[in-house]
């Protein structure tokens, strides 16, 4: 379980806070999706949560222990690869459970079933330059999958693809998840990315700089985003998602 | 000016066709030396001339002279370079680590680093006198600098999301410095080293003019001494010569192999 009490983030220079007064509780083994405009501080509270970036003032607590820092439970996936390009796939992959001092015969073992699992097991040996988009990122999910995290952050990981591409590795994904059953935390800005994929949508509203939204996705998986329910449930968030945007924005109105 | 821009560089030429550019170009020369001859606008003695050179080379070919002053200077270098590289990482890695003192020390740094590395010969004669050491002292000085200044910008510029990636996945302390940011460091690094052995490589000239030693500078030296204008022509080929092999043979193939690998070349 994750959990965020009162967290707070602001930037230095700024003039407003970036995230203000954050309560959120993250359950193990669910896929949780945060949506919001574009500098929204989506991306900081996931490297809040990476411990990349320490909070201004609140805490986050995983499994009741305070995170101060980056940790190898809490794995990150951007929306570039960030494959290292001086390695191969192979040792692309293995490369986390190198610094964590797994034996090796375990490295391979473990780096073959998920080279398996996101079908990069013929690109083994290929340098990072020599693959796709697509296949970067699935490459960069093998190794996330190979530390075994408690719990995987990935900030827009499939935004800097082409349509068709996106398509195929959502679903790949979401097959993933249901096989792992790991925790699961995505940023995106697609609001049909985020009812395809979570149990719980989180919007993040800039204007609040907090969680102005929260919407249960009651959908059974493999979800189909031509299905009724589906359009229904995207509709739904959308809608609401605009009335909170629009309500914020007279507020001001009123108070200005 | 090319029609599209930027330009995109030329195809190699063929081997021949090097082959055949240098031999007219050397025709030229002869041939605008016997014209300079014939009208007097030079006396035969002070002009070099492709066929004065050759002879040059075969004499100074005989009991090896040329070869050992290539070995001394290149071996010269070598030292000079390494000792420069050593110094160089440490200071560079200072610069990068201590902020504080980085912001005071850079100037001071960069404006050393613009000072003709001859400018230290007399200041390396009044510590060392003529000698070995102040050769070495020369070189150290033309290329350690430049070496630290890129070692610490080439550390400094790597794309921060490896540094990020690979703390998420528990690396840290030396395992982040040895496996993500040395290695994404590395081409600028090589380059910075490049750069370093051709500043030392010139320093080391300036050097070796002065002293006595067995060297090229010292041939170089020699042949003005004696007044044979065809030897200084050699020397100074000699010497871009082996500048030449030395950047393309080493430091050149090493880069290219880390840039393809990479993709990037």
């Amino acid at each position: 379980m994750l959990e965020l009490q009162n967290l707070c983030m602001q930037f230095e220079n700024a003039k407003h806070a970036t995230l203000k007064n954050i309560n959120l509780q993250i359950p193990e083994g669910s896929f949780t999706c945060i949506v919001g405009a574009s500098g929204c501080g989506k991306s900081t509270l996931l490297n809040l949560i990476a411990g990349l970036t320490l909070p201004s003032s609140g805490s986050i607590l995983l499994d009741g222990q305070p995170i101060s820092g980056p940790g190898r439970d809490r794995v990150m996936m951007f929306q570039e690869s960030a494959l290292f390009p001086w390695l191969t796939v192979l040792e692309n992959v293995c490369f986390g459970m190198k610094i964590n001092n797994v034996p090796k015969a375990k490295q391979l073992e473990i780096a073959g079933h998920y080279l398996d699992m996101v079908h990069l097991s013929r690109f083994r040996d290929y340098r990072v330059h020599e693959l796709s988009g697509g296949m970067k990122q699935r490459a960069a999910l093998a190794r996330a999958l190979c530390m075994d995290s408690k719990i995987l952050l990935m900030d827009e990981p499939f935004s800097a693809l082409d349509k068709q591409t996106t398509n195929l590795l959502r679903e790949e994904l979401a097959q993933i998840w249901q096989q792992t059953k790991k925790t699961i935390i995505l940023i995106t800005h697609s609001v049909e990315e985020a009812v395809f994929f979570a149990d719980r949508v989180l919007f993040l509203s800039e204007e609040t700089a907090n969680i102005a939204g929260e919407y249960v996705i009651d959908l059974p998986r493999p979800r189909h985003i031509e299905s009724p329910e589906f359009i229904r449930y995207r509709q739904d968030i959308l809608y609401q998602v605009r009335n909170e945007v629009e309500k914020i924005e007279h507020a001001e109105e009123m108070a200005g | 000016m090319p029609k599209k821009w930027p330009a995109r560089p030329g195809k190699k030429a063929p081997w021949w066709g090097y082959l055949f550019f240098y031999m007219l170009l050397i025709g030229l020369w002869q041939l605008l030396y016997m014209l300079g001859v014939s009208l007097e606008w030079w006396k035969p003695y002070a002009f070099p001339n492709p066929a004065g050179v050759w002879q040059s080379l075969l004499s100074l070919s005989r009991d090896w002279n040329l070869l050992r002053a290539i070995l001394y200077s290149l071996s010269r270098a070598a030292l000079g370079f390494l000792l420069a590289c050593l110094i160089g990482a440490v200071l560079g890695l200072l610069l990068l680590k201590l902020q504080l003192l980085s912001r005071y020390l850079k100037p001071l740094i960069m404006g050393v680093q613009t000072l003709p590395s001859i400018c230290w010969v007399p200041f390396a004669i009044l510590w060392f006198g003529l000698n070995q050491q102040a050769i070495l002292f020369v070189v150290v000085m033309g290329s350690a600098f430049s070496i630290a200044l890129a070692v610490e910008s080439g550390m400094r510029n790597i794309d921060p999301i490896y540094v990020k990636a690979a703390r998420t996945m528990g690396a840290s302390g030396s395992k982040l410095i040895f496996r993500v940011i040395f290695p994404a460091a590395l081409p600028n690094l090589l380059s910075g080293l490049r750069q370093g052995w051709s500043f030392g490589w010139r320093a080391l000239m300036s050097g070796e003019v002065m002293s006595s030693a067995i060297g090229l500078g010292h041939t170089l030296m020699m042949g003005r001494d004696l007044a044979d204008i065809n030897q200084v022509m050699l020397v100074m080929i000699v010497i871009i010569l082996v500048g030449v092999a030395i950047d393309k043979g080493v430091f050149s193939s090493i880069e290219e192999r880390v840039l393809r690998q990479r993709g990037l070349a």
